[in-house]
């Protein structure tokens, strides 16, 4: 199901946590709606469950107006960050609530329930855990129940409000593979909020960027990283050096080789992996000084000090494949030049 | 080294061990005051109680608790409490609810007016009903021309014994509820429940021993409220007399077998409350 939102704010009191947000997605689509804590995307995803009801705006799920529409009536899925399971209901009859909810006309035989509970606990690889309550279960179990509980109802649209928030580094790796493998398997439009970028990048097929309560930019992972839109997205996706064209000498940029035409604006924002290290004899290159490396498993970071930068951005970090840092053979406070491959310009 | 590791912990373990516990005489001594002081004001009243209940035996019992009177007293007061405790436990669930679930103006006012028939004297509160429904109150006149007794007459009682016993529900439930948030309802509605399967599969279940507790405190007050009932009743034998009230008035009449037996029934039902109570304490703790 295709899901289309146009002009969307909501006010809480006097904060404002949507400001006229438009978007489409469209159907089959894993997405990642990504942003700092508090930009607003924990309220666009209840709003577009019916959990919360915009100010303005409408919520449109496969061309039909749901705005108005009551949750349970909206066929939606719905993943609680902290996964909401019944606590007083086994596993099985979690999954099961769904389908016994339903109004009697509608309600499978208790038969056809147990199959499907079961078909849902082998998708989630928990099959042995029917019995058991929620408080016998661990972080990553009870986030894979809850998940089963909500495509039990077969929803055209499944959310999920950071789904790995509250588990350990190793689970989240785990789930995050999982969950894209089952969004592969399953094909239904599913959105899912977080704030963390490397989660955005690594499972969503399109991520949306919020910031205050406005979309940022919406794109591809790839797009994103490689063409932000602006500086806050250029910052928030991946590591970014900010050059402040007022605070640093021109001519060490030019010597860099990123000022060699007319600047195209104020903030120059350079990935790490763009800066390149040579040997200070060689002549070309805006000399630094080596500060510290550390290792980040295939790349090494590198922390430089510019000493002809006057303000707060005198460190800069590169990035770098482990053999070409050896080869390099450097130590701590030698004298170094950079090269600048490639930046993004903002004003 | 590695013995001098376990000489070391062994003696700070020691010090701590000390530093953590009080004089022998301090613990015994706090202990028998608190002992002492349940068994003066609390052991020895219920045991005398009982003991002037059957001074004169078992059949003097039986008889006392047999008159027309006393059995009228037990029939008013289980009315009374079937009446309050069912409208309370909806009140509460509602108040309860309304405070956890939604935001809106004058919320924590609201809060507060439940605490008050818990900070007001039960006596004010009877004389308050007093004065809005008896004879000369402000709707005493509407009531006459219609005939309506409310003072003097089991609907002031009732009335009474609602506003005194409002809290116990209420207080249960709020703090409970607000812990729990509202995710799990959430959930249900996600999946497609209404709003009743909601509460009674989802909500209900959850709350169900704290609201059984706040039931509890709320019956041993309706069935024991003295104060309040004792301004609208009007005292009148066999019709609007509850059991407290019962022994007041058989007490007054030098009646002692009446007024001890009626009284060792409430103290009867006290005990269940206290078994009850902590059986629900305890059933709580383990959800």
């Amino acid at each position: 199901m295709s899901i289309l939102l146009n002009n969307i704010s909501k006010n809480f009191g006097k904060f404002a946590a949507l400001y006229d947000v438009s978007l489409e997605i469209p159907e089959g689509e894993l997405v990642a709606l990504l942003g700092p804590s508090g930009c607003g995307k924990t309220t666009l995803l209840r709003i577009i469950a019916g959990l919360e009801t915009p100010d303005f705006g409408r919520v449109l799920l496969s061309g039909e107006d749901k705005t108005e529409q009551h949750v349970s009536r909206r066929g939606i899925g719905f993943v609680f960050q902290h996964y909401a399971l019944f606590r007083h209901m086994t596993v099985f009859d979690n999954i099961a609530f769904g389908l016994r909810v339903k109004p009697r006309k509608e309600r499978p035989t208790e038969a056809f329930i147990s199959k499907k509970v079961h078909s849902l606990l082998e998708l989630v690889q928990l099959d042995w855990l029917a019995d058991r309550f929620p408080d016998q279960l661990s972080g990553g179990q009870r986030q894979r129940i809850a998940l089963a509980r909500a495509l039990a109802v077969e929803p055209s649209v499944l959310l999920l409000d950071e789904p790995f928030g509250a588990l350990d580094a190793s689970v989240r790796k785990d789930l995050r593979q999982w969950l894209r493998n089952l969004h592969q398997e399953l094909h239904v439009t599913s959105i899912f909020v977080t704030h963390d970028q490397e989660e955005a990048m690594e499972v969503a097929s399109q991520v949306v960027v919020l910031n205050q309560g406005r979309i940022e930019q919406q794109g591809a992972p790839a797009d994103i990283y490689d063409h932000p839109a602006n500086a806050f997205v250029s910052k928030f996706i991946g590591q970014t050096n900010v050059f402040d064209l007022s605070e640093t000498e021109s001519n060490w940029l030019q010597r860099a080789g990123i000022l060699a035409e007319k600047p195209q604006g104020i903030f120059a924002h350079v990935r790490p992996h763009h800066i390149d290290i040579v040997k200070a004899e060689e002549t070309s290159g805006s000399p630094v000084t080596l500060k510290d490396w550390q290792h980040l498993g295939a790349t090494i970071r590198v922390e430089l000090f510019n000493p002809q930068h006057n303000g707060s951005g005198a460190t800069l970090f590169a990035e770098m494949p482990n053999e070409r840092f050896k080869q390099l053979n450097l130590n701590k406070g030698d004298r170094v030049a950079v090269h600048i491959k490639q930046a993004h310009w903002f004003n | 080294m590695h013995a001098n590791v376990h000489v070391i912990g062994d003696a700070t373990g020691q010090a701590n061990f000390k530093a953590l516990h009080d004089p022998f005489w301090v613990r015994w001594g706090l202990v028998g005051v608190a002992v002492g002081f349940i068994v003066l004001f609390l052991c020895v009243p219920l045991g005398l109680v009982l003991y002037q209940a059957f001074s004169k035996g078992w059949q003097a019992y039986w008889t006392a608790l047999a008159q027309p009177d006393a059995i009228a007293a037990m029939q008013l007061t289980l009315v009374v409490a079937l009446i309050t405790v069912p409208l309370n436990t909806v009140f509460g669930i509602a108040a309860a609810w309304a405070i956890t679930r939604f935001e809106f103006w004058g919320k924590s006012l609201l809060t507060t007016l439940i605490d008050l028939p818990f900070s007001v004297s039960p006596v004010i509160s009877g004389l308050i009903f007093v004065l809005m429904f008896g004879a000369q109150g402000w709707f005493g006149e509407w009531f006459s021309a219609h005939d309506i007794k409310v003072i003097f007459a089991v609907p002031g009682i009732v009335l009474a014994t609602i506003f005194i016993t409002f809290p116990f529900v209420a207080r249960e439930l709020i703090p409970l509820m607000q812990e729990m948030g509202n995710e799990e309802e959430e959930a249900a509605l996600s999946l497609g429940a209404s709003g009743w399967k909601t509460f009674f599969k989802v909500t209900l279940p959850n709350i169900k021993w704290a609201l059984l507790y706040g039931v509890l405190l709320c019956n041993a007050r309706a069935m024991g409220e003295f104060g309040a009932v004792s301004v609208v009743s009007g005292h009148i034998r066999g019709v609007t007399n509850t059991l407290p009230l019962h022994v007041e008035v058989s007490y007054n009449d030098y009646d002692v077998i009446g007024a001890f037996s009626s009284a060792s029934i409430l103290a009867g039902l006290a005990i269940v409350t206290l078994v009850l109570k902590s059986f629900l304490e305890w059933k709580q703790a383990r959800v």
